[in-house]
């Protein structure tokens, strides 16, 4: 019995950093299960630096837990089942870039990995909570076979443009329409000013066909610069 | 035949006045600087080697710019008429010249104007937070964004799809967009409304159009030389590289942007300089007028290549953050700690530890050379490389507005040289019957325009616009320059223009002016006319497409354009300036006839038919 204990424990593979304190006997086949380019596993990429800049927080331990649990609740909401648990979702193949691979494992059985494609509607469907948990967007919190969701277009019932070119029109046209009757005005007003004229002065000195008040006479196109010479 | 009677003045109608000196001279520098100071001239800078192309600007702004423009402005006045008039004034054989002048005016105002209709477009869409070209729209189904736009860039997307929605190819017309067809109607209405009373409203409106556009350059000055990269750009900019001047194409380009640049041959500014008073010093305005064209060329092209160069750097960062993601994601190194200042150090390690596995990430050459010699003229300037700058600029929409509002007023204020080009010309051919008022007239010529240029409002509108932009407005300006040159100087005389000058300046023009006239500025024309045919003739014509179903997108489809549409363009380069040798035909003709039947008459011993004057049609 001892000996069949010792044997277990040597088989069990080294604490890696993701392990949380179950018996090894169950753990060692469940930690096998996370293996990197296998159908169930999707590989996540994280860039807190160029999310947050100056404001960035270190990538520990406790913030691989943090995304365990996230994803353990983005599953227990999206099945709506309590039995999704801490210890359901493994990660593995941890790198500085801040990378890794991770599996969700069935509730039920430990051994058994939950379907890709499930996963990925989990995900999908609190993709923003998600983020928010850890300050990261879409981009900077890759999952890596999971397109980022695109935000619906806002579609205004007006489109802006539109706005700004019928103020633009209005303007335009109520100007077009104030110069026009201006226009109008002012030739009614001297149309009716030289009728008042007219109608004064009716016999007039005309002396060859020219009236005696244009005194500067006709000008006689045939002789040229002609104005030349009278300017004194 | 020579010693016609010149008419000052015969109408009873009184010929309109300029309100002040300022407005006469707002007016014509606002016709003469257009969007070809901050799009064309900034262009040509950049290809030809910087500081090096200001020489042979600046020699072809003095022994050909200059000079025509003081013809035009002096002749406009001293003969008190727009073209058509002061042509036919000087001989009627040369009458051609002045339609000519008009046909111009009128096909150029119409593209000219779709232009500003597409400025319009973009100005209207800078109020939206995120700029709509700062971003790819996303697909029909919310899967991903829309793949043109991946393929390309969010600008050249908004640009070719959603203002213009461009068609593969010319001969496939595509429908009348609405939204640019509404935004030319707007443009056409803003035009009539400040031509609606001629010069008492325009006048009034160049306040405005054209000093406002320098506000503008001024605070982009400011702001660019803030940004980072601009001095790169600048740098970039004026460092001259003198092995460009051996090049024929750089002169030849000099000389061509100073014509088209002042807006000669157009007419515009003869029937500007026609309101002005008979004694206003002419010879001061037109070296006014043209050094301050060219100033501001030079003016501009400093906050533009300050933005092209933060554009440059930029793009660059942007490479390198792109090279920095695949490096750290491909050997999983920690988020940040390869940045762009040690970039080149971590590559050389990668490079030298896993040559393999570098090459395969196939990592883009970020070479910022590269990035600030993607030069762009036109509206490619405009739409594309400055629209992606004021997208990274902290408030882009207030950059936005500004730039757009600006566009707009240095096209508006040449718009108003374009129309008065055709007006003018219109009333004195006498064909307007003088019960309809000017604001009728103006807004049926509008009217008519508006709906001409619904062609260019088509999905192959842009390649349209660009056939209009080489065809017509080049070889027939450079001719009609010609003939304005020929016949002020050899028909008119120089000697009698030299008395008008003395008349209306005070002073006789100086040998200068005088060497330039009759001998220089023909010649130069000359010269640059055949250059430019010859050039023209030897490149089989054609245009770059926009196909999102060619292999090499987003690269451009260059295609030639079919015979049809090449008919066209010779068409376009030759019907304005058929009407000079018309119109002289049409002279000899009559003057033949009458020769014939003074003879006849002669013959029959009747009083001798003095040729001293000659009958005006």
């Amino acid at each position: 019995m001892l000996s069949l204990l010792l044997l277990c424990l040597a088989l069990a593979p080294a604490p890696t950093l993701a392990q949380d304190p179950t018996p090894a006997l169950v753990l060692a086949p469940a930690q096998d299960l996370c293996k990197p380019e296998t159908s169930n596993a999707y590989k996540v990429r994280i860039s807190v630096k160029t999310a947050l800049g100056d404001q960035a927080y270190e990538w520990n331990e406790s913030e691989t837990f943090l995304f365990r649990a996230t994803i353990a609740f983005a599953m227990r909401q999206h099945f709506d089942t309590e039995t999704y648990n801490v210890s359901s979702v493994l990660v593995c193949n941890e790198t500085r870039r801040v990378s890794f691979w991770f599996v969700v494992t069935s509730p039920e059985d430990q051994s058994v990995l939950v379907d890709k494609d499930q996963v990925e509607r989990a995900i999908r469907k609190y993709r923003h909570r998600i983020n928010n948990v850890f300050l990261l967007t879409d981009r900077t919190l890759e999952f890596l076979g999971i397109p980022p969701t695109f935000a619906t277009p806002v579609n205004p019932d007006t489109p802006a443009w539109l706005i700004v070119f019928g103020v633009v029109i209005g303007l335009v046209c109520a100007g077009i329409v104030a110069l026009l009757v201006s226009s109008v005005l002012q030739r009614k007003r001297k149309k009716s000013g030289t009728a008042g004229e007219e109608e004064e002065g009716k016999p007039v000195k005309v002396e060859n066909g020219i009236a005696c008040e244009n005194l500067e006479g006709v000008h006689n196109g045939a002789f040229t610069d002609d104005d030349r010479f009278t300017k004194m | 035949m020579a010693d016609s009677g010149l008419s000052v003045d015969t109408k009873r109608e009184e010929r309109p006045k300029w309100d002040n000196k300022v407005q006469y001279l707002l007016t014509c520098i606002g016709f003469a600087v257009g969007l070809g100071n901050v799009w064309r001239f900034p262009y040509l800078c950049q290809i030809y080697g910087g500081g090096a192309f200001l020489i042979p600007y600046l020699i072809a702004l003095v022994f050909e710019g200059l000079p025509l423009l003081y013809l035009e402005l002096a002749i406009g006045q001293r003969l008190r008429m727009g073209s058509i008039g002061v042509w036919n004034a000087i001989t009627p054989f040369l009458g051609g010249v002045g339609i000519a002048s008009m046909i111009v005016s009128f096909l150029v105002g119409l593209f000219y104007n779709t232009i500003l209709a597409w400025v319009l477009w973009y100005f209207f869409h800078s109020f939206q937070d995120p700029l709509p070209w700062a971003e790819c729209p996303i697909n029909a189904n919310h899967t991903g964004y829309v793949t043109e736009c991946v393929e390309s860039t969010p600008v050249n997307y908004f640009w070719y799809r959603q203002t213009l929605n461009i068609s593969p190819n010319i001969e496939t017309s595509g429908s009348l967009q609405w939204w640019i067809v509404v935004c030319l109607g707007t443009a056409w209405l803003i035009v009539y409304i400040c031509f609606i009373r001629g010069i008492e409203t325009i006048g009034k409106a160049v306040y405005v159009t054209a000093t406002f556009p320098y506000l503008v350059l001024t605070i982009f000055l400011v702001r660019a030389l803030t940004l980072p990269g601009a001095s790169t750009g600048l740098v970039y900019l004026f460092t001259p590289d003198w092995e460009k001047m051996k090049n024929p194409q750089m002169w030849l380009d000099a000389a061509t942007q100073i014509f088209f640049s002042l807006s000669l041959a157009f007419g515009g500014l003869i029937s500007f300089s026609s309101y002005n008073p008979e004694t206003n010093n002419c010879e001061r305005d037109a070296v006014l007028v043209g050094v301050i064209n060219s100033a501001t060329s030079i003016y501009a092209s400093i906050p533009i290549f300050a933005i092209l160069g933060f554009k440059a750097n930029s793009n660059l960062i942007s490479c390198l953050e792109g090279n920095i993601l695949a490096l750290t994601n491909a050997f999983n190194i920690g988020d940040q700690n390869i940045t762009v200042d040690n970039y080149d150090q971590w590559f050389e390690d990668l490079n030298g530890t896993y040559p393999d596995k570098v090459f395969s990430l196939n990592l883009k050459h970020c070479s910022l050379q590269t990035f600030l010699q993607e030069s762009a003229s036109g509206t490619g300037l405009a739409f594309i490389v400055f629209t992606e700058a004021v997208k990274e600029m902290p408030g882009s929409q207030v950059w936005a507005v500004l730039f757009f509002i600006m566009l707009f007023s240095l096209g508006l204020s040449s718009m108003f040289g374009n129309l008065e080009g055709i007006l003018s010309p219109l009333r004195e051919l006498h064909m307007v019957p003088s019960w309809i008022p000017k604001e009728l007239f103006t807004a049926f010529i509008c009217m008519l325009s508006f709906l001409v240029a619904l062609i260019f409002t088509m999905s192959s509108g842009n390649y349209w616009l660009e056939i209009f932009n080489s065809y017509v407005g080049s070889i027939p300006l450079l001719i009609i320059a010609f003939f304005e040159i020929i016949a002020v100087v050899y028909v008119y005389g120089m000697k009698r223009f030299g008395d008008d000058i003395l008349f209306m300046t005070g002073r006789q023009p100086n040998i200068f002016w005088k060497a330039c006239w009759m001998v220089i500025s023909p010649v130069m024309l000359i010269v640059v006319l055949v250059a430019y045919v010859a050039i023209q003739v030897q490149v089989e014509p054609s245009y770059a497409a926009w196909n999102p179903d060619f292999e090499g997108f987003p690269q451009f489809d260059v295609q030639p354009y079919p015979q049809w549409v090449f008919a066209i363009c010779i068409l376009l380069s030759t019907v304005p300036v058929i009407s000079i040798p018309l119109v002289a035909l049409y002279h000899f003709i009559l003057w033949a006839k009458r020769r014939r039947s003074s003879q006849r008459h002669r013959n029959r011993a009747i009083p001798y038919d003095n040729g001293g004057y000659v009958m005006h049609s």
